[in-house]
């Protein structure tokens, strides 16, 4: 025997049965691992079953006098939720709301605000000089803030606004059937009447589910009279008498309807504040002037230049109208409140914003291009319209200019050159405005928005040159 | 009990469970209709209901079913497309890693572009013999609704 026996030869039975208990355990941990995958594969397809078969659970029973979204949500969560997203606050381009911290103070306790347009560009002022609009101006925030920012604007302390504002900066509709014992138009003329502060105690949401859905049907139902008055007006203008829009208007028409209950250009009639949509001769730009000039309206008399001067109003449905996408019968939902997908429901997308912030969804749709080259074409179509923005702000500086210098020289308030500049001054001004206010910046209707500002800068001429008898037109030989 | 035993019974069990958990899956899922030229094996997945239901609308529900506009027409291509789309579709519905709307691969273009020409042969002749070589225009590009328009 060899003293240095033999571990190795004693090993082989003890290395075997190692080697079979690896080999169980290897076993059981492959078929484990085989039955995990085979188990999760079974569950999900079972659960994508489930999402196939569209379950809805009615929780609350809603009616039409109930105002408060989260009662909704309970039945239309997916919905909600998305509903509740309008607080965000991001930027495209041109548009959406930078969050800027604010010290919150007594009159205005709002934390953060969106970014001032008045100091984007200081002509703004000049432009609305001696309007409310002057003194504060800032980017549009999502529909979650419409009551807060109007409740707390700067215009509210520096001119009287009346209740009618909240036509389009609350849900509504409650509140006027019920100022209006249960007739919606009868409540909607007393609250016009009211003073802001005290309308503003009758209502509590911004925008929610009942301004714009059945709470029966759930079908898109329009809820605002002053869209139902105004179109129709329209209709009646286009030969359609007596146009019901909650019966005669199709669903895809619908979609874009209700999104045109405020998105729209309006004024407040006479002294019983009535807000009216001033379409009665048609949606064109030109169409809307000459009904303000018919009925004589001015929303103010410029403070540098005696003009009597219109303010246009993101009127993002007219232009829209003036559009290829309106002419191909795409509604405002189908781009800033697309079909998505969340599990097996396809639903619209209520989290309502700049398609720019959702080109798969919002355009890809129907545009089968890569989303760098989507964005693209936007933005050069708004870098164009801003171009000639800029320009039409610049030639209304220069007629603001003359007609000042006109009054400082003294002449006659009546004499017909200055009030051919100052009417010159009104065109010029809402034209622009009517690109300026309206919130694509020409991207709802490209060339009717160039031909829109290329004919303010034509008023702002033409209004220099009615008046070159009195002073020296501005800025002419500084043109290059 | 000899361990030869004790290791047939546990390899064959796993082996059976595999293989039932296996079976019933691709049973639950009705597997078997993918085999078939039916299209609503084709909507299994609630994920093509859009283009199942625009399909019914489209120029083609009466000419041609999914399989022959998405599929080669020859037995064996057909079944390796069927083999390999199916991989792909349960992996991106199943992990939920797909764009939405969802987007055709160039290979699935491609082969839907050849069954556009074979169909339409007498037609597209005439427009490709005016064409550059290798620039011919895809059908697809003008008329992309005649299978499900999704809009």
């Amino acid at each position: 025997m060899k003293p240095t026996e033999t571990p190795s030869e004693a090993e082989p039975p003890q290395r075997r049965r190692l080697r079979s208990v690896g080999l169980f355990i290897g076993t059981v941990v492959a078929a484990a691992v085989v039955a995990v995958g085979g188990l999760a594969l079974l569950m999900n397809v079972m659960e994508r079953k489930e999402e196939g078969r569209n379950p809805f659970f009615r929780v609350v029973e809603l009616t039409d006098d109930t105002e408060d979204p989260s009662i909704w949500g309970k039945n239309f969560p997916l919905q909600y939720d998305d509903y509740l997203k309008t607080s965000d606050q991001s930027r495209t381009r041109f548009g959406g709301s930078e969050a800027l911290p604010k010290t919150p103070s007594e009159a205005d306790p709002r934390s953060i605000v969106a970014q001032s347009r008045l100091e984007e560009d200081e002509r703004l002022k000049r432009m609305w000089a001696g309007y409310a609009f002057s003194t504060d101006f800032r980017e549009d925030r999502g529909h979650a803030y419409m009551l807060d920012d109007q409740t707390y604007t700067e215009r509210q302390q520096v001119s009287k606004q009346p209740g009618t504002c909240l036509h389009c900066h609350a849900s509504v509709y409650v509140a006027y059937r019920k100022a209006g014992d249960g007739d919606l138009i009868k409540g909607f003329e007393a609250m016009n009447q009211k003073t802001f502060a005290d309308a503003r105690k009758e209502v509590t949401h911004p925008v929610a589910c009942i301004d714009c859905h059945d709470s029966e049907t759930l079908a898109l139902r329009i809820t605002r009279p002053g869209f139902l008055e105004g179109i129709r007006a329209l209709k009646a203008h286009q030969g359609i008498a007596d146009y019901d829009v909650n019966r005669d208007a199709t669903r895809q028409e619908m979609r874009s309807y209700v999104c045109a209950q405020c998105h729209v250009e309006y004024y407040f009639k006479g002294t019983e504040k009535r807000l009216v949509y001033p379409w009665a001769n048609g949606v064109k730009v030109e169409e809307i002037l000459a009904y303000y000039d018919e009925v004589k309206h001015k929303d103010w008399v410029h403070a540098e230049t005696g003009a009597p001067a219109l303010k246009a109003q993101h009127p993002e449905f007219e232009l829209w109208s003036q559009g290829i996408h309106a002419r191909s019968g795409v509604a405002c939902a189908d781009c800033h409140m697309p079909y998505k997908r969340v599990g097996a429901h396809k639903i619209s997308d209520h989290h309502v914003r700049s398609p720019l912030l959702n080109v798969q969804k919002a355009c890809q749709t129907c545009h089968h291009w890569p989303e760098e080259e989507l964005k693209g074409r936007a933005v050069a179509i708004q870098d164009r319209t801003f171009r000639m923005r800029n320009l039409a702000m610049d030639a209304l500086m220069d007629l603001v200019d003359d007609l000042s210098a006109a009054r400082a020289a003294g002449v006659s308030t009546n004499d017909p050159s200055l009030l051919m500049g100052q009417d010159y001054q009104r065109k010029a001004q809402f034209y622009l405005d009517f690109i300026e206010a309206e919130n694509s910046m020409g991207f709802h209707a490209p060339q009717e928005s160039v031909r829109i500002l290329g004919e303010s800068i034509d008023f702002s001429r033409k209004g220099q040159n009615a008046m070159r008898t009195l002073v020296t037109p501005k800025s002419v030989a500084a043109v290059p | 009990m000899k361990a030869s035993v004790i290791k047939g019974v546990l390899v064959g069990s796993t082996l059976g469970v595999a293989l039932g958990v296996g079976a019933f899956t691709f049973g639950y899922a009705k597997g078997w209709s993918y085999l078939t030229n039916n299209p609503a094996a084709c909507a299994n997945c609630h994920i093509m209901n859009e283009q199942y239901d625009a399909w019914h609308k489209g120029s083609h529900r009466s000419v041609a079913t999914c399989n022959d506009c998405h599929t080669p027409h020859s037995l064996i291509p057909k079944y390796l497309v069927k083999a390999e789309n199916g991989f792909w579709h349960s992996f991106y519905f199943t992990t939920g890693l797909h764009p939405d709307p969802i987007q055709a691969r160039e290979v699935s273009v491609r082969i839907a572009e050849k069954n556009c020409r074979r169909c339409h042969a007498e037609v597209v002749d005439q427009i490709d013999s005016r064409a550059v070589h290798g620039r011919e225009l895809d059908c697809i590009r003008c008329h992309r609704d005649v299978g499900h328009p999704n809009r």
